[in-house]
């Protein structure tokens, strides 16, 4: 009954969760590209493509024709124009199906909520027109007299006191509702949102945009809450956040089924996010004691780890121990996997050498012992200096390998801010760069997830090493990218000395 | 460690140059439930070798009566990926090792896990 030829050409109108910005629209790619979906934002999006592909995002300020661009209201330069456009909570997309928008509200941590766009405009009264102009064929499924529905008021930087909630509602009465309102069970949830800008200290008397539409679904914000690595069983001193590892399985598009490796699994933080998404996950890492869950605790008042701390049983108290493969004692220098396309996501966080060393197997020293026969199970095998520019060549080598066509590596590049520029990112013959978002971890520091999708098998002129690529100079020496780290620190506090050199080579 | 795992892994010793399969020698096996997926098995059937995973079901003592060639339309087949589904996912080898064919360098397994790390001086 709800679906009549019509309906394809509808409009959706997504709310966004306003953390973590840059990562938003990835996300909502990818997971429209898993729907076989392009994104179509209406005519107030524009999309740049700059000169390495990653596409920047532009968004024209909303207007009742909705097609004037910032840039004529404001002449700021394009950074501002970007950052302004990140911040928007509202996103309108065109081209979706009501599935397609459930099945992205079924994986986004990005979004809040999605519904179906009833009407706009910059006012109360454009608003009335836009909906009065809304075909009523559209409507009457939702509204017809035997139908229970409730209408919301959502103020995005605004708090609307309980009375002028009401009158928002009252002032509705223009729309034809035949069915009866309950509060407690609707069939029909409707939704006034109401956006009164970004800037908390210079919030308007009246609203700068309004929407009226009907409510579809919610997205995954519960899983940040729920994921929390706060109740986590099996944690280490860097897991990654809930939150970014489900963003990380969303940009890696990983599906029901997939098979997903980590090959710095640590705690194993991202295959709980992928395994949450019905992957099948695997990882090693070099550290004994994480991967058997041995050695001193991350928690507060907990000296040593218990008997069944490992990724095991935090999969377990998720409920997805089923998508549990294997884990194992690898260094990821030396990887042990056959040749063969056999993952569909490789997404990791590799050690950048501040809170967690980087290392591999291996010695300075001339070993004049001869190797015995025996290899003990405990055995820790001398280490050395693993430096960040060959940890990036070789994930990205092992991933043109092993990723299956179309298949996507997504890890964290970590910058030294005052050097970044976009031609640092490494590349790859076989990788196109999908995109490249920032996370800022201080005043001189980020690190940025890079997506990164397969697109050739790799022929034997692809695996040469991309040592002399001037890309890599700021991850080569060994801790280079920490003594920036850790300089910059000094610089800013004045009261440490020079303590760099401590870790200088 | 699963036989799906098995299946993908292969010696990395240096000089090696037919490092695949491993040899499993297991001193202690189980038999661990996990849901059965046909979807995934069939996944998974096209990127196995399928000779090494019969060699190692047998090894275990845990081939039952999986056949030697890969059947045809196995796709519809549920009767046959259930047995997939089994010797990939629910055998596991918790205690053992795994040996290189080539030089028999040993990467112990030690409650469910392969160390495949090797020595300072091997690489």
């Amino acid at each position: 009954m709800a679906t009549t030829t019509g309906r394809s050409c509808l409009q959706y109108l997504l709310h966004l969760a306003q953390d973590h910005l840059d990562f938003r629209l990835p996300e909502i790619k990818a997971l429209l590209a898993l729907r076989g979906k392009a994104f179509q934002p209406r005519g107030n999006f524009r999309e740049k493509v700059c000169k390495s592909n990653i596409p920047i995002l532009c968004i024209f300020f909303f207007t009742s024709e909705g097609v004037c661009p910032v840039d004529s209201m404001l002449s700021q330069s394009h950074t501002l124009l970007l950052a302004s456009s990140l911040q928007s909570p509202f996103w309108c997309l065109d081209g979706l199906s009501e599935e397609d928008v459930r099945s992205i509200m079924g994986r986004s941590v990005c979004t809040k909520s999605a519904f179906e766009l009833w009407g706009h405009g910059r006012t109360h009264s454009e608003l009335r027109t836009s909906l009065l102009e809304y075909p009523s064929e559209n409507m009457s499924p939702f509204m017809h007299k035997d139908s229970t529905y409730r209408i919301n008021v959502y103020t995005y930087n605004k708090t609307l006191v309980f009375a002028d909630r009401i009158k928002r509602i009252d002032a509705l009465e223009y729309l034809p509702f035949e069915g009866t309102v309950s509060l407690k069970s609707p069939q029909h949830i409707f939704c006034l949102l109401e956006d009164y800008g970004t800037d908390p200290n210079n919030i308007p008397e009246q609203p700068f945009y309004v929407y009226f539409g009907r409510w579809i679904a919610d997205g995954q914000r519960e899983l940040i809450r729920s994921h929390s690595v706060k109740n986590r069983h099996f944690i280490g001193n860097t897991s990654m956040d809930a939150g970014l590892s489900f963003i990380m399985a969303n940009h890696a598009k990983v599906k029901e089924n997939d098979l997903v490796f980590d090959p710095f699994v640590g705690t194993g933080s991202l295959l709980v996010a992928c395994s949450q998404f019905k992957a099948y996950v695997c990882g090693t890492d070099i550290d004994y004691n994480i991967i058997h869950g041995k050695g001193k605790s991350s928690r507060k008042n907990q000296k040593w780890r218990g008997p069944d701390e490992n990724i095991r049983a935090n999969l377990r108290q998720y409920g997805t121990e089923k998508m549990y493969l294997d884990v194992m004692l690898c260094d990821a220098s030396k990887p042990v996997w056959r040749e063969g396309a056999l993952f569909d996501a490789i997404i990791t966080d590799p050690p950048y050498g501040i809170r967690e060393s980087t290392r591999k197997t291996g010695s300075h020293k001339d070993i004049t012992k001869p190797p015995d026969d025996i290899y003990v199970e405990s055995h820790v095998p001398v280490s050395k200096a693993y430096h960040l520019s060959d940890i990036f060549t070789d994930l990205l080598n092992f991933s043109a390998h092993h990723l299956v066509m179309g298949g996507r590596l997504v890890y964290w590049l970590p910058v030294f801010s005052p050097e970044y520029c976009e031609d640092m990112v490494p590349l790859h013959p076989c990788l196109q760069l999908i995109s490249n978002c920032e996370q800022t971890l201080s005043n001189h520091t980020s690190r940025r997830l890079i997506t990164m999708e397969k697109i050739k098998e790799p022929e034997e002129i692809d695996s040469s090493s991309h040592q002399a690529d001037p890309r890599f100079r700021p991850y080569q020496g060994h801790n280079s990218f920490r003594e920036k780290y850790f300089s910059g620190l000094n610089k800013r506090g004045g009261k440490e000395d020079n303590k760099s050199d401590v870790n200088g080579e | 460690m699963k036989l799906l795992t098995h299946n993908m892994l292969t010696s990395h010793v240096k000089g090696v140059t037919k490092g695949y399969p491993l040899l499993i020698k297991a001193t202690e096996v189980k038999m661990n439930e996990v849901e059965f997926n046909p979807q995934f098995v069939t996944r998974m059937i096209p990127k196995l070798e399928w000779s090494a995973l019969v060699q190692a079901a047998e090894g275990l003592g845990q081939r039952q009566d999986l056949p030697g060639e890969l059947v045809s339309d196995y796709e519809k087949n549920e009767d046959f990926l259930k047995k997939v589904h089994r010797v990939l996912l629910e055998v596991e080898v918790i205690e053992g090792c795994l040996q290189c064919p080539e030089s028999g360098r040993e990467f112990p397994i030690s409650r469910g896990i392969p160390n495949m790390l090797l020595n300072e001086d091997e690489v």
